[in-house]
């Protein structure tokens, strides 16, 4: 197979190989009249979605105004409602004296996250470090009560500081649930394999929103009176739970994929389990799993946005609220158009690095 | 020279078993693959294991360190009982290397931590103790040169020395073969071959499952043939080659000594 696409085939002349751009749309994009009415309409389209996003978006648009009288005459989109509402799209609730806080918290969060991502930092210890020193930073920031900060409780958090704190704790506290699900999922223990399985199905056939009411209404219930678990922690551990159970499965999808071999040679040279699934078995499954577990971890980031229903403010419930504002109201499609930018930008960010680790996976040695 | 070697060691240990193996029977489900087998094998014993394929020769061999649980019957290891403990099974893997058909090499580890890994995990060895240790190995294996690639990176022969040296690092009292040579173009095979009639030559106790009938003429003590799950014939290996027993034996030798 490999050779045939190295040697030419007998007989048969070689295509010339510059590929000018006259070849390149010949070849690729009008080969077949097929081709040709599904590129035009394709090319027609494209065009006139541009050219109204344009116009929508730039050339007729508003950047600033401090009246939205401003934006009646205009025929295109009103930014100035970003600039106008931003401190509430990003802050929720938060006072508004101390926004300073939870931007330098997301600024910290922010310097963490690319140092953790990148494999030149990873060492276990320093990073365990690192994120030690970085939630107790963003703790006191948000929280206050110390050095002189006002103590802001977590109903009053919001916006994208909130998403991000969402999001976090539910990738940090899933995963390693998602993973202990999936090991036990496998395991030769019958007791140990119908609690997983049955926790795994139960709460995968739920929607995520019946989670939520569990985690605000009925376990409070269900917790000793007196004591108060919070509702932001509590809301973050429910969606937590919703990823790990879904997370398990495509762990468990790499934990299949790993030849039995590599379990044979770990037993034989006496590796214990905990040791055999640490070092030779998750290692090789994660990889595997490497795109799908992706694809949960960004999903998981959109999910945080479901906690307006149960009324906390994230960056999506915080925009719904300040578009309320009757002078302003008009404008939400831009209001929503900014937060979905915020959302893209961290979304394809992730992938963009996923990828990239893909590709660096594949160039090493497996 | 290595013949000498070896009928000294064969003969000075004798009185020993280093496994002993009383008439285990195995299923799958209702299918039975050991049959009653018996095999002492002692110290210092070289023996290779032939027979058709599907007899039950990885099974067997598999029982001895655990890696399938035989139903029927008592396996000791230097006088450990195989008794279903982890306590047995962590004392009887620590005596026993094993080498596979496939290698089984992991992938994501360069050949030094394939190698270091037992040693540091098992025997909580420093990890400079544990690499001069591989790197011991490495050189009796004779791809010192290879030690900071990856597995995947060599060519079959180079890989399965690298298994054998991986097995050798726990300081095993007892190797396992199985098939080791059977995944190797032919060109490979004689290296691989090479390091264990070197490896014979130091005293190790051997089990080998392979139809190298030339391994088996110069290092083995004794050759065991299985068929259907039973042994059916022990012996020399110039006794049975040259003159099996039975008609299957015959039969089986005939075969594969002809090429
Ligand atoms: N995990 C398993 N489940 C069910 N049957 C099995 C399993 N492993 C092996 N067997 C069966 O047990 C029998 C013995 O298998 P074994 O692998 O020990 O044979 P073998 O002598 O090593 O053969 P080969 O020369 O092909 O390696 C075969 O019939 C095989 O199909
Ligand atoms: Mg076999």
């Amino acid at each position: 197979m490999a050779d045939a696409q190295i040697l030419p085939a007998p007989g048969r002349r070689q295509p010339r190989v510059s590929r000018t751009a006259a070849w390149w749309l010949k070849d690729r994009i009008f080969s077949s009249p097929f081709h040709v009415a599904l590129s035009i309409v394709v090319l027609v389209g494209a065009a006139f979605i541009g050219q109204f996003l344009l116009r929508w978006g730039l050339l007729d648009a508003v950047f600033v105004a401090s009246d939205p009288a401003a934006c009646q005459a205009a025929k295109g989109a009103c930014w100035a409602v970003v600039y106008e509402k931003h401190r509430t799209i990003l802050f929720g609730l938060y006072p508004h004296s101390e926004h300073w806080r939870p931007t330098l918290a997301v600024c910290l969060y922010l310097v963490s996250l690319t140092i953790t991502l990148m494999p030149r930092f990873w060492n276990l210890r320093g990073l365990a470090l690192l994120w030690a020193c970085t939630v107790t930073a963003i703790g006191v920031l948000m929280y206050g009560g110390l050095f002189g900060l006002p103590e802001v409780a977590t109903s009053e958090w919001g916006g994208l500081a909130l998403t991000m704190i969402m999001f976090t704790g539910t990738v940090v506290m899933g995963f390693p649930v998602a993973v202990l699900l999936a090991l036990g999922r496998r395991s030769t223990l019958t007791l140990v394999r119908s609690v997983c399985v049955t926790i795994i199905e139960t709460l995968r056939g739920v929607p995520l929103i019946t989670i939520l009411f569990v985690a605000v209404n009925v376990l409070p219930l269900f917790l000793p009176a007196g004591s108060s678990v919070d509702k932001l922690l509590r809301v973050t551990i429910g969606i937590a739970i919703f990823f790990a159970c879904y997370q398990a499965e495509t762990i468990r999808g790499g934990l299949q994929a790993v030849p039995r071999g590599q379990y044979e040679a770990a037993q034989a040279l006496g590796l214990g389990y905990w040791q055999m699934t640490r070092v030779i078995i998750l290692p090789q499954a994660l990889k595997i799993a490497f795109p799908a577990i992706v694809n949960h971890i960004i999903a998981a980031l959109k999910n945080t946005s479901f906690v307006m229903i149960i009324g906390l403010f994230d960056i999506l419930n915080a925009t719904t609220s300040v578009m309320q504002d009757p002078v302003w109201r008009k404008y939400y499609v831009e209001a929503y158009v900014f937060v979905g930018l915020v959302y893209f930008v961290f979304g394809f960010a992730l992938s963009l690095y996923a990828r990239a680790m893909e590709a660096q996976m594949k160039k090493g040695h497996h | 020279m290595l013949q000498q070697n070896v009928s000294t060691t064969a003969e000075g240990s004798r009185a020993k078993n280093a496994i002993e193996i009383g008439s285990i029977s195995k299923w799958y489900g209702t299918i039975q693959v050991l049959d009653d087998v018996s095999l002492d094998i002692a110290t210092g014993e070289r023996v290779v294991i032939c027979g058709p394929s599907g007899s039950g020769k990885s099974t067997l061999i598999r029982c001895i360190n655990g890696l399938e649980q035989h139903q029927e019957g008592r396996i000791a290891v230097n006088d450990t009982e195989l008794d279903g403990s982890n306590r047995a099974l962590e004392t009887i893997r620590g005596d026993v290397g094993m080498v596979f058909q496939s290698f089984n090499l992991f992938p994501h580890l360069t050949v030094l931590d394939n190698l270091t890994l037992a040693p540091m995990l098992v025997r909580k060895l420093p990890k400079r103790d544990a690499e001069e240790i591989a790197m011991q190995y490495l050189r009796r294996v004779h791809i010192p040169e290879q030690a900071h690639k990856y597995p995947l990176q060599l060519s079959g022969g180079q890989q399965q020395r690298v298994a054998i040296a991986r097995a050798l690092c726990t300081q095993p009292k007892i190797m396992l073969f199985d098939e080791p040579t059977s995944a190797l173009d032919p060109e490979m095979i004689k290296e691989v071959l090479d390091v264990m009639l070197e490896l014979a030559g130091t005293g190790m106790t051997m089990v080998v499952v392979t139809h190298e009938m030339g391994f088996a003429r110069t290092v083995a003590d004794r050759v065991v043939f299985m068929a259907d799950g039973r042994i059916v014939e022990t012996g020399r290996p110039d006794e049975i080659f040259g003159n099996p027993q039975t008609e299957r034996a015959r039969t089986f030798f005939r075969q594969v000594l002809k090429h």
